[in-house]
């Protein structure tokens, strides 16, 4: 193999530093491993020892870092070095994803609720007083004084706390459309009117505390519901960070810096190691290698790569090293293909409408028509027009969807965070409600069925002591091979004086005695490689010899562990399985018969993937894709819901619903199992909030509805939805 | 009734002081990390250790 990473080289982070709020430099990290409050502690004084530090402040909640130091007495280098040193993986944020639309977000909807708490308050202070009042010996002139102070309290609150819904209504009755937010608007906006206009003329009943109420408890609902999915974000953009993707560029003077991917442009040229991932697609301009490609088109055998070759990020340089001049995707290549079928698959996929907007549709006409006969009913029945119009108004406030708009975010809220517990991170908001809808779950193999690192699988039949002495060698290498051979052995210390002969393998003398750990040819192996052959098919081989003793050993990408039971589990729930894969069709055959797959395909292209999606789609099936390869991208975003691992490449993970962690394969199961019981509560809520309407809606249309009870009325039922969102928690 | 005169506005005082108390304390961040913050409370690393 090729010299190793050339000495010398360094990391220029400083696309990552922005300027401190003490006036020094300040960058933002994400840190692996923080569990408990100890490890903040650690990381705060470990840090605070290191000369030049300004200030070292963990989020426990986000798991992130912020640390500033006096310019140029440290290096941000330094400080990751020192987190290793504390235990502690982290990589630096580029500041503009820190800021998030969704904290920002998150905090408006947060200082709404302040507003709105504050106002509910002091107006049922108020309210009380008038109800009980009305019992005792209130005089009208105390009455009207409450009520136009809650009047002047209510109409501000109001203004403020319930932007979030104008705006949203507002938006959706531009487009012609109807949400859940416009009967909500036209709630508020009316109880509050007719509130003015009846403590106007010194009315014994005002709905000031009525509105209010109803923006309190609905922000509380979409104060967790955004929450929940900042939190998930937050987590899933730690991850992305974490993976740290380098890349090491050649500067036109020659000179060798890693920097962050980010900071690559088109044209660069980048050095790429031998068992080193690529970082960049370009093509290669120098150098001759080998290239495992398994995440791009699924397919395991490794592809030779020379001058003029396609590279992709993702893909894992095995043998040599090569520097590839970094290209924009462009026409004909296998990303621009990609990248073209992604496009066609985002706009294709039909817009799904959520079940809160399909009862707002159902619900909004109902509504506003009950109210409009209720007026005229009274009308004919010879009733003033004022006091009908009143009447007809306290039908939409009693209507006035507080617990039909909490009874799907609430569950949301509930069965996402419980998803989070279970490693799954969906990131789309209606990922929740598609998951339910599945009947059909199509597989990737390479990756997703099976694990994304290699494993040695005849290490039973292998003498332990030449396990581990090839282990010695083994932890030489950045081989992927080699590597699965050092995790087999149990991670020995490496053999002392090992060199890496280029495109061969590894020599050092263990015990005096000269050792090669490598390709067949280069131990001599060739009898011995072709009898494992036979035996195992789908696997690589590399060879270990010192003297007479030889060993093969036989790696091979191995299912997950609980790959059978998940499947098993998918099948239980009435799932039909499929497999569709970019690797050669004997291995996905052979994966496909262990876990009793009958569906299976292999040597897909992307295109193929989409097309035969389409056709599933065609016979109204609703399918979850599990896929992690950048072939799978197209295929992630055109299927009805998808989830990817995170493992997977960056394209594959944006155009997926969700992300799941770990090396298991049940939260797929365990994610379609708890979508389906949100979608039952969800309805259970719906039908819930539709029973208190048809107790509440003839109370109303009698005209026997006063503030009080339509107080009671509405936080009861919100309650009631809430409290019943809590059994998603399964 | 005519403690009312007192008591309403002091009652409106008070929940306005709460309002910007809240106020403020989201500007300064405070609502960032509620899981951290609950810790730092408990935390003594900030006192000397008796000699």
């Amino acid at each position: 193999m090729a010299a190793p990473l050339p000495t010398g080289s360094q990391r220029d982070l400083s696309l990552f530093v922005r300027p401190g709020e003490a006036g020094g430099d300040a960058m933002d990290l994400a840190v692996g491993g923080i569990k408990c409050a100890g490890c903040m502690a650690a990381i705060e004084k470990g840090l605070g020892q290191e000369p030049g530090i300004v200030s070292a402040r963990v989020n426990l909640a986000s798991k992130r870092l912020t640390v500033e130091w006096r310019a140029g007495m440290l290096t941000p280098d330094r400080i990751i070095e020192r987190l290793d040193e504390l235990g502690f993986r982290a990589h630096p944020f580029s500041p503009r994803k820190l800021d998030s639309e969704e904290a920002i977000e998150e905090r408006k909807l947060l200082r709404c609720l302040g507003v709105a708490a504050f106002g509910a308050m002091n107006i049922m202070l108020l309210s009380v007083s008038v109800w009980s009042g009305n019992f005792s010996d209130i005089t009208p002139e105390t009455r009207d004084f409450f009520h136009w102070l809650s009047a002047l309290i209510a109409l501000p609150t109001a203004a403020y706390a319930g932007r979030p819904f104008y705006e949203s209504a507002l938006k959706a009755l531009r487009v012609g459309a109807v949400n859940m937010d416009v009967p909500i608007t036209l709630g508020v906006v009316l109880a509050l009117g007719i509130s003015v206009v009846e403590t106007w003329q010194h009315a014994e009943h005002a709905y000031f505390d009525s509105a209010v109420m109803l923006l309190f408890f609905l922000l509380i609902g979409r104060y967790l519901d955004q929450s929940v999915r900042r939190r998930t974000r937050d987590v899933a953009s730690n991850l992305a960070a974490l993976r740290a993707d380098t890349a090491t560029r050649i500067a036109p003077d020659g000179s060798i810096v890693e920097v962050p991917v980010e900071a690559i442009d088109p044209g660069d040229l980048v050095l790429a190691s031998p068992g080193q991932r690529i970082a960049v697609d370009g093509l290669v301009d120098g150098g001759e290698s080998e290239v495992d490609q398994s995440l791009i088109t699924g397919e395991t055998r490794h592809v030779a790569v020379a001058k003029g070759a396609n590279v992709y990020a993702g893909t894992l340089n095995l043998t040599g090293q090569i520097r590839i001049r970094v290209t924009k995707a462009e026409h004909g290549t296998l990303l621009a293909e990609i990248e073209r079928l992604l496009t066609g698959a985002v706009e294709g996929r039909a817009k799904y409408v959520r079940l809160a907007d399909r009862a707002a549709r159902l619900y909004a006409p109902v509504v506003h028509t009950t109210a409009a006969l209720t007026f005229i009913g009274w009308m004919l029945a010879g009733l003033a027009w004022k006091p009908s119009l009143l009447i007809a108004i306290t039908v939409l406030i009693i209507t006035c969807p507080c617990a039909l708009a909490l009874a799907i975010p609430a569950v949301q809220v509930v069965a996402t965070q419980a998803l989070f517990r279970r490693s799954v991170l969906l990131h789309a908001p209606d990922a929740l409600e598609r998951l339910a809808d599945v009947d059909t779950v199509v597989f990737d193999k390479t990756g997703t069925l099976t694990l994304p690192q290699p494993v040695l699988v005849n290490g039973s039949g292998l003498d332990p002591g030449i396990v581990t002495a090839a282990g010695r060698l083994a932890e030489a290498s950045r081989h992927p091979l080699a590597q699965a051979v050092a995790e087999a052995a149990g991670k020995p210390a490496p053999a002392a004086g090992a060199r890496e002969v280029a495109g061969a393998g590894i020599e050092a003398e263990i015990g005096g005695i000269p050792a090669r750990l490598g390709s067949l040819a280069f131990c001599d192996a060739g009898v011995e490689g072709s009898r494992l052959a036979a035996l195992y098919p789908d696997a690589s081989f590399i060879a270990y010899r010192q003297g007479e003793t030889v060993a093969v050993f036989a790696v091979e990408q191995v299912l997950r562990e609980d790959a059978k039971a998940t499947v098993a589990a998918l099948r239980a729930a009435g799932l039909r399985l499929l497999i569709l894969s970019g690797d050669r069709s004997e291995a996905v055959m052979r994966a496909a018969d262990t876990l009793g797959i009958a569906d299976r395909t292999g040597d897909l292209k992307p295109a193929d993937k989409i097309a035969r999606l389409e056709a599933l789609a065609a016979e109204g099936r609703k399918v979850l894709m599990v896929g992690d390869g950048l072939n799978d991208a197209p295929s992630l975003a055109a299927a009805h819901v998808s989830l990817s691992p995170v493992t997977a490449v960056h394209l594959a993970q944006a155009a997926a619903d969700g992300v799941f962690l770990g090396d298991a394969l049940k939260p797929v199961s365990d994610s379609v199992r708890t979508a389906r019981i949100a979608r039952k509560v969800m309805a259970q809520n719906l039908w819930l909030a539709a029973v208190y309407n048809l107790i509440a809606v003839p109370l109303a249309i009698a005209g026997f509805v006063t503030p009080l009870i339509a107080a009671l009325a509405m936080s009861g039922s919100s309650i009631l939805v809430t409290l019943n969102a809590l059994s998603a928690r399964r | 009734m005519n403690v009312l005169v007192y008591l309403v506005p002091l009652a409106l005082l008070l929940g306005l002081t709460g309002l910007v108390a809240f106020l403020w304390s989201l500007h300064t961040r405070q609502f960032d990390d509620l899981e951290g913050a609950g810790w730092r409370a408990i935390s003594d690393d900030d006192i000397e250790p008796r000699t």
